[in-house]
């Protein structure tokens, strides 16, 4: 078993496809789905975690590509700007995760577990300093 | 004993012994104070923070026809003019024209004097808007213009109340989620804040105002500046622990600096929901290591610092002078306190990875001969009460 966070992103051609949904009933794969939006231009952004055999990940993966959705590995849906943040730790209480969190008491550095990070956006609403940002 | 002077002759000369507030308790732990004290020459200091009694006086320049500003615009952040005829003052928590505030509850806050600031410093274009009534040698009336820091004669930050020497922890009691200066609030105690550098921080290191008087040279957000008088709301007058820290707010700073010399990372524009904007700045203080009480006094640790935890709901906003309980900054900075019986998640509005990041800047710059320091002109009053504001009723006064 393995999970992994992926950024998906849906053109506007194949953004009313149940992509999401061959995902589980063909390849037998947990989805959990942190944040997803449909813009006004009718493209989808989705935020979501998916767990599964190794096996069986990779080939959901590729079914998505060959369906021509963008699958980002790397890429997170929210996005904190080391050098706009102050290391003030105003998120800290925030973070339901502990995404954002000191792993250090001597330096006090702030760091951002991107894995760990749910997409609830409260680090956006609540950084004095505008470090946290969404994609989309 | 060690004297200004020999201080600086040491600094000059490259061989000065510099120490950071975060290292030198370890030091006279193992050296001993005695040691220590003829050792170590200086122990610099440090703060990062919002600091909402900041501000900057600036000069325009004049142009032809000339103009007496009575009303100015910075980037829409209107500027006090009620000064010489292109002279403004932009303060860090005036908001842009026309924000909603608090209308659609809570506001946002996006923009202000601070992030005007934090412009300027970044050399960064900035528009002018002013105005005024036309007088026979200053006939222009209006006048619409984009310039840079550069462009200006002066840009002097004037900081009323800056450093303060400690700092009240807030949290909140009641059933709705509040927004305070202090960052949004949980309901029934879900998390509080603090803002203090602890043990880095400039005036827990020297208490008593020994050596940070006025005329002190400091480091303020790059540029050498100078404690210019005592803080407004300076009452130091409160209780303290043994070692002189004090249990509250008590002292402050009133800061200057040329801001042409600051660097941008350490002048931050605030935006805090459903409160306002403000200015974050970054603060060094050297101390001169005189004699072994001022050394001793620098060793102070985060778990030596006490707070106190208030209520923003309604003891803070109502001034009960309630405190819900007592906790220190070695508690603190774990992350999360036992409070009331109560698993807490802790938020700080300081930044204490900074603080120690200018306090090794400081440091450096002191070793290096490039920052001497300077003595006093005049020491902070040591006692001195806060006053409250009494409401009166006009038959009351005639």
């Amino acid at each position: 078993m393995i999970q992994k966070k992926f950024l998906l992103n849906f053109s506007k051609e194949v953004s009313e496809q149940p992509h999401i949904y061959h995902l589980v009933k063909d390849y037998d794969l947990i989805v959990n789905i942190f944040r997803a939006k449909i813009t006004d231009e009718a493209e989808g952004f989705m935020i979501l975690e998916i767990s599964g055999e190794k096996d069986a990940l990779r080939k959901g993966i590729a079914y998505l590509r060959d369906q021509n959705v963008g699958v980002g590995e790397a890429e997170k849906g929210v996005v904190w700007d080391e050098e706009r943040c102050t290391q003030c730790g105003n998120c800290l209480s925030h973070c339901p995760t502990h995404a954002l969190r000191i792993d250090d008491p001597a330096t006090m550095h702030i760091i951002f577990d991107a894995e760990a990070c749910i997409e609830c956006l409260a680090c956006i609403k609540n950084c004095p300093y505008g470090a946290c940002t969404s994609v989309f | 004993m060690k004297s200004y002077e020999e201080i600086n002759e040491k600094i000059a000369s490259g061989k000065a012994v510099v120490l950071t507030a975060d290292e030198v308790s370890d030091y006279v732990d193992q050296k001993g104070l005695a040691k220590a004290a003829e050792e170590i020459d200086v122990v610099t200091t440090a703060t990062f923070g919002a600091m909402c009694s900041s501000g900057a006086f600036v000069n325009f320049g004049q142009c032809a026809p000339k103009i007496r500003i009575t009303e100015a615009w910075i980037d829409d952040v209107l500027a006090y003019s009620g000064v010489a005829a292109v002279d403004a003052y932009i303060g860090a928590t005036q908001l842009r024209q026309n924000d909603p505030e608090n209308m659609y509850y809570p506001g946002e806050f996006r923009f202000g004097g601070g992030h005007v600031i934090e412009k300027l410093v970044a050399g960064k274009q900035c528009q002018l808007f002013a105005l005024s009534y036309g007088t026979d040698e200053y006939p222009r009336r209006e006048l619409r213009t984009w310039f840079t820091i550069d462009d200006l004669n002066q840009a002097i930050m004037v900081n009323p109340r800056n450093c303060y020497q400690n700092y009240n922890v807030a949290t909140n009691l009641s059933d709705r989620t509040i927004y305070t200066y202090l960052g949004a609030l949980k309901p029934h105690m879900k998390n509080l804040t603090y803002s203090s550098a602890g043990q880095l921080s400039p005036l827990l290191n020297d208490p008593l105002y020994r050596t940070i008087g006025i005329g002190t040279a400091v480091w303020l957000a790059g540029a050498r500046g100078h404690v210019y008088a005592e803080g407004t709301q300076h009452a130091p007058s409160i209780s303290r622990t043994p070692g002189g820290v004090p249990t509250g707010g008590a002292g402050t700073l009133a800061l200057t600096a040329d801001m042409k010399q600051m660097k941008g990372r350490y002048v931050r524009g605030v935006s805090l929901k459903g409160y306002g904007v403000s200015l974050a700045l970054g603060v060094g203080v050297p101390i001169p290591i005189l004699d072994e009480d001022v050394l001793l006094k620098t060793t102070v640790r985060d778990r030596d610092i006490p707070a106190e935890v208030i209520d923003y709901s309604s003891d803070y906003p109502n001034k009960t002078g309630k405190v819900l309980a007592h906790v220190n900054y070695a508690d603190l900075k774990k992350g999360n306190i036992e409070l009331l019986g109560k698993r807490v998640e802790v938020s700080s509005m300081s930044s204490y990875a900074m603080a120690l990041e200018i306090a090794e800047l400081l440091k450096e710059e002191v070793r290096s001969g490039s920052f001497l320091l300077s003595r006093p002109l005049q020491p902070l009053p040591v006692e001195q009460e806060l006053k409250s504001l009494k409401i009166r009723k006009e038959d009351e006064v005639r």
